[in-house]
This record gives C-alpha cells, structure tokens and sequence, in this order.
C-alpha cells in the first residue's frame, strides 16, 4: 500500500478518479454510456472526444518539458494549420472530394512542421531560452493565420474533414483514436527505444548528456519538431469541429491547459523525467474539471477561477517546503543536510 | 617611428573602444532600441509626409499608457529574472471591478485604492508562491493569469459603462503646449517611469533587483533580502497592472472583461525590445519606455497605412526575434571575455 502511495502517477489517478465519483454521485448518467446505431454516446465519450487537440498539445509539450525547454506557439501553430487546412479546402471546386482533404491536411502538417523547425533552430541551434524564442511564434503565428484567411473566418462544409472532429470509427469518436495513436506510438518510441532515457538524459543534465556523447541538439531540436508536428494535427482536429479556420481563438490558451497537464501528471518543469502516462491522466483531469464546471452552471468563461485554484493546490503540493516539512513530521528528525542557504534565507 | 606611434595610437584607442564597450555592454540592446525608434519615425515621416506630428506623437503616449505602466512593472519582475503572465488578466480584472464599484456609487477616492490593493493582492499571492513554495515564475504567474481572468467574469460577464466624472477626467482633460497635449494617464504613465526608473538606479532595493537577477545565490551571500525582494517585484507588478486597470477603464469608458488578452506579451516584448535581458539582471525602465513607443509607433504606422492589423502580430515577433539575437550575441561576447 506504501509503495503504491508512493507511486509518482497515485494522486493523479486519485484526482481523476474523485472527479469521476463526484460527477457519478451528482448525475448519475455521467457514468453511462449508451450504444446508439453503432455509436457510443455519453459524458465520458464526449470528454474522450474533446480532450483530443489538448491530448496531442500536451503530449508534444511533455517531451519538450523533458528537455528543459517550453513551447509557447503551440497555440499559434494550431492556428496556422487550421487556416492552411481551410484555406486549401475552401479554394477547391470540390470541397468534399477526398483528395483535395488529404492534401490539404498535408499541406498543413507540413507548415506546422516548418514551424516547428523554426522553433527548434532558434533554440537548439542559437541557444536562446525556450520561452523567448517560442514567445516569437507566439505573436507572429496569429498574425501570419489572419494573412492566409485573409483577415476572416473561413467556414467550409467538408464531410471528410469534419469527420476528423465528429466521426466515429467502430463506435469510438475518430478524434479520440488520433489522439490513442499519438499515445501509443510516442510511448513506443519513448520507451521502447533508448530515446526516451536521452531525451531525460539531456533535461537533467544538457552538459554532461554532451560530454557521455548525447547528441543533444538533435533530439532537442527533433522535441521541438514533435510538439509543431502534434499541434498542427490538434489545430486541424479543432478545426474540424467548429467547421471553421478562427485564427483569434483556435487554440487559444492552449499553451497554458497543456503545461497544466504535463504538471499535473507529475512531469517536472526543470526537465528530465517525463511521465507520458502521468500527461494523458492530467489532460483527462483537466477535461473532466471542464465539463464538472460546466456542469455545475458556472459560466465557461469563470471557470478559469477554478483552474487558478487548481494549479495553486498542485503546486503547492509539489514544492519542496511541504515535502520537507511532511517528511520532518514523519521523521520527527532534524531535516535531512541539503538545507541550502536559501530554506535558511526563507525560514528566517 | 611616426608610423608605430600611428599603430600605437590606433590600438589605445581601440582598447579604449572595446573597454567601452565591454563596460556599457548592457545599453547597447536600449541603444538599438532608440535606433529602431529613430528609423521608424524618419521612414515614416518621409513615407507618410505627416506622420511626425504634434498631434500623432501625443496621441502616441495616450494610446499606450496602459501599456506604458505595464511594462515598467514587468522590467521590475524580469530584471529579477522572472516574469509576469498575469498583467494583461489583473489589468482586465482590476478596470472591470472598478468600474462596477463606480456604478454602484462608490466614490473614486475609495474605489481605486481598492482596486489597486486587489492587484497587489494578487502579485503577492505570486510571489509568494514563487518565494516560498518555490514555483517557476511562469507557472506561479500563470495561475495569478487564469485566477484574475477568471475573477473578471464573475465581477461581470458584460462590459459596465462609466459615467464617473472624475475618472473620465483622467482622460478628458488635456493640457496643452502649442500643438503638444498630455493627458493625466499620459502623465501617471511618464511618472510611473521616472519613479522606476530613479528607484531602480538609486535605491537599496533597486540595486538589489539587479543583484539578485545578476545571482541570486551571490545576492544571498551578500546578505541581501532576496525574498523580501523577490515578493515586492511582483506586488509592484500586480499593482501597476491595477493602474494600468484605472487608466483602460478611463480610456475606453468602461470595463470589460476581455479586455487585455495578449496584452502580457506586448508587454514583454516591448520590454525585451528595450534591452532588458530575460535571464535577469541587465535592462532599464526608460529602455523599456522606448520599447512601448516601437510598439506604438509600428501600431500607429500599421493603421495609417490601413494595412491589416495581422501585420502588426508578425513585425513584432519579428523585432521581438531580432532584439532576442543581438542579446544573444552580447551576452555571448561578455561571456567569452570572463
């Protein structure tokens, strides 16, 4: 029981699973989920299937946080590549023609891509702080999505583009499944490789991963590339849903959700270990608090006070301070000797 | 003989070039930043004919007073190597919250330093997450972000009008020097510099700032009260990002709780723009000043070109990139001569 207590992803699952038992208790429906002409439907399929774009954000975010970087344009990005998407499909005779959608979806993923490159050139080529060089597409994304609209919304009735958003596939959203494979393959390529161990390697220690032979540039440059590559199919996903290329609010605060996500599943800021299992938990967690708030009738744009309230708990939960002061009270020792000047500094 | 004397000469007067430069190697990003100002001005003159006017350059320091008070707060929390993503919402929470004390008939007096203390309420639970519990800055700043966001809308889901006379005063009123006219926010955003810029320069705890972004650890050492001052930039944020709430409310004539999304990032890029460095340490209020009047005068370009205001998105990232690479190239340069 300790040792399961004392697993990194034990109060995740525990928040995920309150969450549930609470919606359970308070609508009894949530749990349910019915079979209709061959589709499943309920509360928790409807999360399943609007987690998707955030799923896909986060887990790029996870592996870029790994390295000890951020990316902030995976908003922008999401932008950019609906609008590309759009723009290809609106400017066709044929907007239901299959072919002109496959392209079109190349297409976008293929610019998302180039932004990721820029992304990864800037920080793992010219050694600027992640946070700066990614601020850059931050602000220019937006901007170059509105260029391709043309300054508007583009709205299209494209059947096989939508079904990225609302179809289903042997029963299950086919939004969910994009985002179960993205799951899948990175734990694969993760975990199952040695990519996984130098991609920590580099987060705990860029100079030493260097100095062991770690090519340290090129796998932080290949995480930047992930997290373009990932945010460009949520921005096509999201898209597809609204039936519309918005280039002021598709994936807007985004950046923000995925970051709670990847710190919710236990994944630290500073780099290094990452927990792909801990992201999908804080991604479901996040979903979940969404549709309770909403639930509750509180107003979708109040809600972000109970995030704010949410990250707070979190964080606090994490800090070293009350880890110390858990352990003091368990021990009851004098704290163990990596007392730096700076808890002396704090305490006084 | 005259030759090696030339030669001798030349040398001394490169070394003093490059001690020059070494020692003011932290102005030379704000400097590039008055240039930048200077281009843009002239090319617009030339292009437009009658752009550098009276009227456009007050109208320049109106527009982006809010901003203006902003950015000074932010060089405070990043000269501390931190920053500040909650601006934008605390401005929005701040102005809407004001504005339904007002219409509620709450006299000014007693309704702005309310607001200003919930915006310093709000900057003091982010550095106090930051200090103690030791949360990254951007993620302690981050919930300060969605907390004041989310507050806005519960204080009100529609904007509130204001018909309070003495704060549409703030706004109204201009005085005037020939063609020249400031306004009161203009002027609590001029002050709101010199103030920053004099407590930074001469101040124990402006000197502090710098040491304890230069190296926390060394400030430390030094006996600093590095805490206390890592709490205090971020009060000083949130309650500057309260003024800037006062000052949007007065411009706009009213609060709105979707007011001043992004506006975290123009701030911070008008502060890079203005030379101060994001690791901390090295940057100044009056670079920062310069940085919100680039802003201003590429947002003022951009509309009378009548061009469209996704331009406006795309040459900042790109100004923000090029300012991002000449720091790089100084702090590089610094870091090979040590």
């Amino acid at each position: 029981m300790k040792a399961l207590m004392r697993h990194r992803l034990f109060w995740p699952i525990v928040a995920l699973l309150a969450l549930v038992a609470v919606n359970t208790i308070a609508r009894p429906q949530f749990i349910k989920i019915t079979l209709r002409d061959g589709q499943l439907y309920g509360a928790l399929i409807d999360i399943m299937r609007n987690c998707a774009p955030l799923m896909l954000v986060a887990l790029g975010m996870t592996i870029v946080i790994a390295t000890r970087g951020i990316d902030l344009s995976v908003g922008a990005v999401m932008a950019v590549s609906g609008a590309v998407a759009l723009t290809i499909i609106d400017g066709s005779s044929d907007p239901n023609n299959l072919g002109t959608v496959l392209v079109a979806i190349v297409v976008a993923i293929f610019a998302a891509l180039i932004l990721g490159t820029f992304n990864g050139v800037l920080v793992a080529r010219l050694g600027i702080q992640p946070i700066v060089a990614t601020l850059v597409l931050m602000l220019a994304g937006r901007g170059v999505a509105l260029l391709i609209t043309g300054g508007f919304i583009t709205t299209v009735n494209s059947d096989p583009f939508s079904y990225l958003a609302t179809g289903y596939l042997v029963g299950v959203p086919f939004a969910f499944i994009i985002a179960l494979i993205a799951i899948v393959l990175l734990a694969l390529f993760e975990r199952r490789t040695a990519l996984g161990m130098l991609t920590e390697s580099v987060g705990i220690n860029p100079e030493a991963s260097r100095l062991a032979g770690v090519r340290s540039r090129g796998i932080i440059f290949s995480a930047y590339m992930l997290s373009g590559l990932l945010a460009g199919v949520a921005g096509l996903i999201y898209s597809a849903n609204i039936r519309a290329a918005d280039a002021n609010s598709a994936g807007l605060f985004i950046e923000l959700y995925a970051i709670l996500a990847v710190v919710l599943g236990g994944t630290s800021l500073m780099g290094g270990k990452f927990s792909i299992a801990g992201t999908v938990i804080g991604v479901l967690i996040i979903e979940t608090l969404d549709s309770t708030i909403l639930f509750l009738g509180v107003s979708s744009a109040q809600s972000p006070v109970f995030f704010a309230l949410v990250v707070v708990l979190v964080v606090i939960v994490q800090s070293p301070r009350l880890r110390t002061f858990r352990r003091r009270r368990r021990a009851d020792v004098v704290p163990p000797p990596v007392s730096t000047p700076e808890k002396v500094e704090a305490g006084a | 003989m005259s030759t090696l004397q030339a030669t001798q000469t030349r040398t001394a007067f490169g070394r003093a070039n490059d001690r020059f430069l070494s020692r003011h190697a932290s102005m030379v990003p704000s400097f590039a930043a008055v240039a930048v100002l200077l281009v843009l001005l002239v090319a617009a003159q030339l292009y437009f004919g009658n752009f550098v006017t009276p009227r456009n350059m007050s109208a320049l320091l109106l527009d982006n007073a809010y901003l203006m008070v902003i950015a000074v707060g932010m060089t405070f929390v990043i000269l501390t190597a931190g920053i500040d993503l909650s601006v934008g919402s605390v401005m929005a929470f701040t102005g809407i919250l004001l504005a339904t004390f007002l219409s509620n008939g709450l006299p000014t007096v007693v309704a702005v330093p309310l607001i200003l203390a919930a915006g310093a309420a709000i900057g003091l639970l982010i550095g106090i997450l930051v200090q103690y519990f030791n949360v990254q800055p951007f993620i302690a700043s981050l919930a300060g972000l969605f907390l004041a966001r989310g507050l806005a809308f519960v204080v009100s889901l529609q904007s509130i009008r204001v018909e309070d006379d003495s704060l549409l005063w703030l706004q109204s009123t201009r005085f005037t020097i020939g063609n020249w006219y400031i306004t009161p926010t203009g002027i609590i955003a001029l002050l709101s510099v010199v103030v920053g810029a004099l407590v930074l320069q001469y101040t124990r705890f402006g000197r502090t700032i710098y040491a304890v972004g230069g190296n926390e650890q060394s400030a430390r050492l030094m006996g600093l009260k590095v805490g206390r001052t890592k709490i205090l930039v971020y009060v000083i944020s949130g309650t500057l990002a309260g003024v800037a709430g006062v000052i949007l409310t007065a411009y706009s004539g009213a609060g709105y709780p979707r007011n001043g999304i992004g506006t975290e990032l123009d701030a911070i890029a008008a502060v890079v723009i203005g030379g101060t460095l994001l690791s901390g340490g090295r940057g100044y209020v009056l670079g920062s000043m310069v940085g919100v009047f680039v802003y201003g005068t590429i947002k003022a370009i951009i509309s009378f070109m009548g061009a469209e205001q996704s331009w406006m998105q795309i040459i900042i990232g790109a100004l923000l990139l090029l300012f991002i690479l000449i720091q790089r190239f100084i702090v590089s340069r610094s870091e090979r001569r040590e």
